[in-house]
């Protein structure tokens, strides 16, 4: 970013204009939902969007908890992405499929135990089981990566291991594609208990043990960053590689434990993955890896709260939005500009602060 | 880059005992192999690529796809960096023994997958776990015939990797350019095909290749001994010519360039006269990518801005010409001639590359790249929605756009591969017209300057800003036009066209090619687009659709760590690139001071 003081041209007139702009649309929208749900008849909602029709509470919560819910898991997935810029520097493109392999590997043994019938049996070992397997396919998947294709370029310009992890990205889609073959392959069924409401709440069972999973891994990740030895070289080689060399810290191996931690969490997103929609693809890696770098940029990257809190915010407004700002503004077919708002709050949050929401930390020469 | 690290060893101390082998390296290099032929096998290629012959009955590209790795790990695994003062040790028995034990390695997991694929059945997650393969691989006879051969095959295979070690310079050139070039001409074959058909050399083509596919075997020993001989009689005369052409005082070098250029204008008008529809359909293909690479590498070659969502730009030339020229259009249809709609294209290009340049022009490089993804996708998002299909048609697309007429003269449109080619190769010359002039101008200047350094390019007074998005500019205009030739060619848009799929291989050519250099970009994009073919559109070896994406990847990381500069680099690019071992190199040289001298050899050598 440039200095303060920097003379103001043009572009940043424009920039001036484009962030009161975003600004007053949301606004805007966000008025005209608040004023519709108080009133159906409120003349401002009216004014913008005659045919806005409100929302019931009940779909208001629906909305809020899905969002949370993949909102949970982006927040693992950007987990990954905020560790290894936060040590090395560089954006890996490839996470998001490190996570697509924490999916596949998660569908295949799922339903190895599904034929084999612990799935129904004793569901809880079951995907426990499962969820074993794909941290550990998901582990190796980043340590390999980071053996194979991002150690030789250490200490190179920023922008090549950025394009060297595109080119990771789709050598793991394509191998998945060919080994495993294209499209669409589904998990078992979920038991019942999962699939229905739970009656006092309301809530799909399978979003509150997203949820519930998702917290038991931030909590875990949170100890061992902050409470432990290996955590606090993680932190030391973040701050100045050199230094945390001289301090006696095996640098190639905290990088290799980065990036092993970063799997293991994009693992364990991948399950829920697998839990939330059933399904898993090739390319499910890549929307998911980039909204999820998205959530590490919005809650400042290199943060690994931020990242949580970015993915929770990221989650929850791109499943809010489009009925609380598109819909009321006018915009028809608003469910399918879901993914742009993904990116639309990416830009946002960079042109409006882009240290992030909570503040990068970041070493120095990073944040250049 | 490092040809002249490696020529001049001063010291070479006797060859090593045959049995006096680093065995850990080379047990992780057989094992390397060994992950290599069972991932190849079992991602389908063989058994896919086996239709494809290359030399009939003998070799089909699906064997070949096996083949290749035991010889190049064979020869890898003694290949070492002989740096400038050290000590290297003589070649012998040592290299034949190390190549062929990593081949046997190799062949040995290659006979271990064959052993599984008889007893168990993996099928369910592996799809290419089957009979099939299994078939493939032991020739269809007995298990254990097929372990043998291929742990035979393999270790052969890995000797003969470590032999290009030990054989004299001129042989092992003209042996390797004898084999790669009846891959090549086995691999063009349907392009040969076509260009025989046009210059009446049927016979030819006949006598040296099946009619079922495939070179027949006389053919493909006439096309080895053709190569290998250029190799041994023709190469010096070619390297004498060479000489004589960098040894040429300035003025009668423009005269030469210019006589090559008309030489090489007269050949791309004329050609493709002579060629089919397929082949035209394939070179129309390759100009419509080598237009959009051209303007990527103003962007990211000269400009040092890694713009992953130039497919928007791509988008805006395509959409734009048809919604202003197809009577189709939903919206807005004032059906204009497409000449006319090109003048809008521009335009709109221009304030396209505006609106996404500007926000992202003050953030890092890195943020940079994933926001103009972001941008790239947005865009397409918009244009499938409904809210913008009474523009755009949504998923429907639009249809029945008319074709370019050409003041008269011509009617382009898909039908007429011929037409589109030209069209095409007419917009590629401006492009390469205009880079040639940019890259040498002011502007070129203060983008290469921002690409070095952003601050010291500020601080010696160039208005960063406007120039990174003077970049963005000239990047999306070139791209509109190759999206309204598209457009015109096709017939009609769908937002499928305009994935972030076509941005990354757009990114693959030009980093392939070589990054800021203009011979680069335009081999890169023949090569990859010509031969493996561009995200929707088959190229010469239509076979490998299904695995081309797959390779590009493998490619783009492969050259990242081996090459970052690219196949035809660029001069300056690659000195930035690989600051350290040119001082390293002058160091050892006792002249670090005169650095200048010495990149103007380089220079030389390559510009």
């Amino acid at each position: 970013m440039r200095a303060r003081h920097a003379p103001r041209t043009r572009v940043d007139w424009f920039l001036t204009f484009l962030r009161l702009a975003l600004t007053a649309l949301v606004t805007v929208g966000l008025l005209a939902f608040i004023g519709q749900q108080i009133d159906p008849d409120n003349f401002f909602a009216r004014a913008v969007n005659d045919d806005a029709s409100r929302l019931s509470w009940e779909s208001i919560k629906d909305l809020v908890v899905s969002g949370l819910s993949q909102g949970a898991m982006y927040g693992l997935i950007a987990l990954g992405y905020s560790m290894v810029y936060g040590v090395l520097g560089f954006i890996n493109f490839a996470h998001g499929e490190v996570f697509m392999v924490g999916a596949m590997t998660g569908m295949i043994t799922s339903n190895k135990l599904a034929d084999g019938g612990l799935w129904e049996s004793n569901f809880v070992l079951a995907i426990l089981i499962a969820i074993i397997v794909s941290v550990l396919c998901s582990t190796m998947t980043a340590v390999v990566m980071e053996r194979v294709a991002y150690r030789p370029l250490r200490g190179s310009p920023r922008l090549i291991p950025l394009i060297t992890s595109i080119g990771v990205s789709f050598f793991i889609q394509y191998t998945s594609a060919l080994l495993l073959g294209p499209g669409a392959k589904s998990y078992p069924q979920l038991p019942d208990w999962l699939r229905d409401d739970i009656s006092w709440l309301g809530i799909e069972g399978k979003k509150i043990v997203v949820l519930v999973v998702a917290a038991v891994s931030m909590a875990g990740l949170w100890y061992l960053v902050e409470r432990t030895k290996t955590g606090k070289a993680m932190r030391a080689v973040a701050e100045d590689k050199e230094i945390a060399s001289l301090m006696g810290i095996d640098v190639d191996r905290t990088i290799v434990t980065t990036f092993a931690v970063g799997g293991a969490m994009a693992g364990v997103a991948g399950i829920l993955w697998g839990i939330l929609f059933g399904s898993v693809t090739e390319f499910t890696g890549f929307l998911p890896g980039i909204k999820a770098f998205s959530a590490a940029v919005v809650g400042g990257i290199g943060n690994l709260g931020g990242a949580m809190a970015g993915g929770l915010t990221l989650g929850s407004s791109e499943s809010l939005a489009p009925q609380m700002v598109l819909e009321p503004l006018g915009v028809t077919g608003h469910t399918q500009l879901k993914d742009a708002v993904a990116f639309l709050v990416l830009i946002f949050v960079l042109l409006v602060k882009p240290t992030g929401l909570f503040g990068e930390r970041l070493s120095s020469e990073d944040r250049a | 880059m490092t040809a002249h690290l490696e020529s001049q060893a001063s010291e070479v101390i006797p060859a090593r005992g045959v049995l006096d082998q680093d065995w850990r390296k080379l047990s992780r290099y057989g094992a390397l192999l060994a992950l290599g032929l069972v991932f190849v096998s079992l991602i389908g290629m063989p058994v896919k690529l086996d239709s494809r012959v290359v030399v009939e009955p003998y070799v089909s590209m699906g064997y070949l796809s096996l083949l290749w790795l035991p010889a190049l790990l064979g020869y890898t695994v003694s290949a070492e960096k002989v740096l400038e003062g050290m000590a290297s040790h003589a070649r012998g028995a040592h290299e034949l023994v190390a190549g062929a034990v990593v081949g046997l390695i190799g062949g040995a997991g290659l006979a271990l997958l064959i052993w599984g694929l008889d007893t168990r059945d993996l099928s369910d997650p592996l799809v290419n776990w089957g009979d099939n393969l299994l078939g493939l691989l032991t020739f269809n006879e007995t298990v254990g015939y097929g372990m043998l051969v291929w742990l035979g095959i393999s270790a052969g295979l890995g000797l003969l990797g470590g032999l290009l070690h030990v054989l004299p310079r001129t042989a092992m050139r003209a042996g390797l350019t004898a084999l790669i070039a009846v891959f090549l001409v086995s691999a063009l074959e349907s392009a040969l095909d076509d260009i025989s058909e046009g210059f009446r050399l049927e016979w030819l083509f006949e006598w040296l290749f099946e009619a079922r596919g495939g070179l027949t075997p006389k053919g493909a020993v006439a096309v080895a001994v053709v190569a290998a001989g250029y190799v041994v009689f023709g190469r010096n005369r070619a390297k004498a010519v060479r000489q004589r052409y960098d040894a040429m005082p300035t003025v009668e070098r423009t005269r030469a360039n210019a006589a090559l250029l008309v030489l090489t204008g007269v050949a791309i008008v004329v050609l493709p006269m002579f060629l089919g529809k397929l082949t035209n359909e394939l070179l129309a293909n390759v100009g419509l990518f080598l237009l959009l690479a051209l303007g990527l590498n103003i962007v990211v070659g000269l400009a040092g801005i890694l713009d992953l969502g130039y497919v928007a730009f791509f988008a805006v030339g395509g959409y734009t010409t048809a919604i202003l020229t197809s009577p189709n259009s939903p919206g807005i249809s004032p059906e204009l001639p497409w000449l006319l709609a090109l003048i809008v294209v521009i335009g709109m290009a221009t304030l396209a590359g505006l609106f996404i340049g500007a926000p992202v022009i003050r953030m890092r490089g890195d943020y940079l790249a994933i926001v103009t993804l972001g941008f790239g996708e947005i865009i397409r998002l918009t244009v499938r929605s409904d809210w913008a299909s009474g523009l755009t048609g949504g998923a429907q697309g639009i249809t029945g756009i008319p074709g370019a007429d050409i003041l008269g003269v011509a009617d382009v449109r898909g039908i007429d591969p011929q037409a589109v080619f030209y069209l095409v190769a007419f917009f590629c010359a401006i492009a390469i017209y205009v880079s040639w002039r940019l890259e040498r101008s002011r502007l070129g200047r203060a983008w290469m300057a921002v690409r070095e350094d952003e601050s010291v390019a500020e601080a010696m007074g160039i208005n960063t800003v406007n120039a990174k998005l003077m970049a963005f500019v000239v990047g999306a205009i070139l791209a509109s036009f190759s999206g309204a030739i598209f457009a015109a060619k096709v017939g009609s848009v769908f937002e499928s066209s305009f994935k972030i799929l076509v941005s990354i291989v757009i990114l693959v050519v030009v980093i392939v090619g070589g990054m800021g250099r203009i011979a680069g970009v335009i081999a890169g994009a023949v090569v990859l687009i010509g031969v493996l073919g561009g995200p929707n559109q088959p190229g010469l070896l239509a076979e490998f659709s299904e695995f081309k994406l797959l390779i590009y990847g493998a490619l783009l990381v492969w050259m990242m760590l081996k090459r970052p500069e690219g196949l035809i680099p660029n001069v300056r690019r690659s000195r930035e690139l690989h600051q350290e071992e040119f001082l390293q190199d002058a160091w050892l040289r006792g002249q670090t001071d005169d650095d200048e001298e010495h990149n103007t050899t380089q220079g030389g050598a390559t510009a």
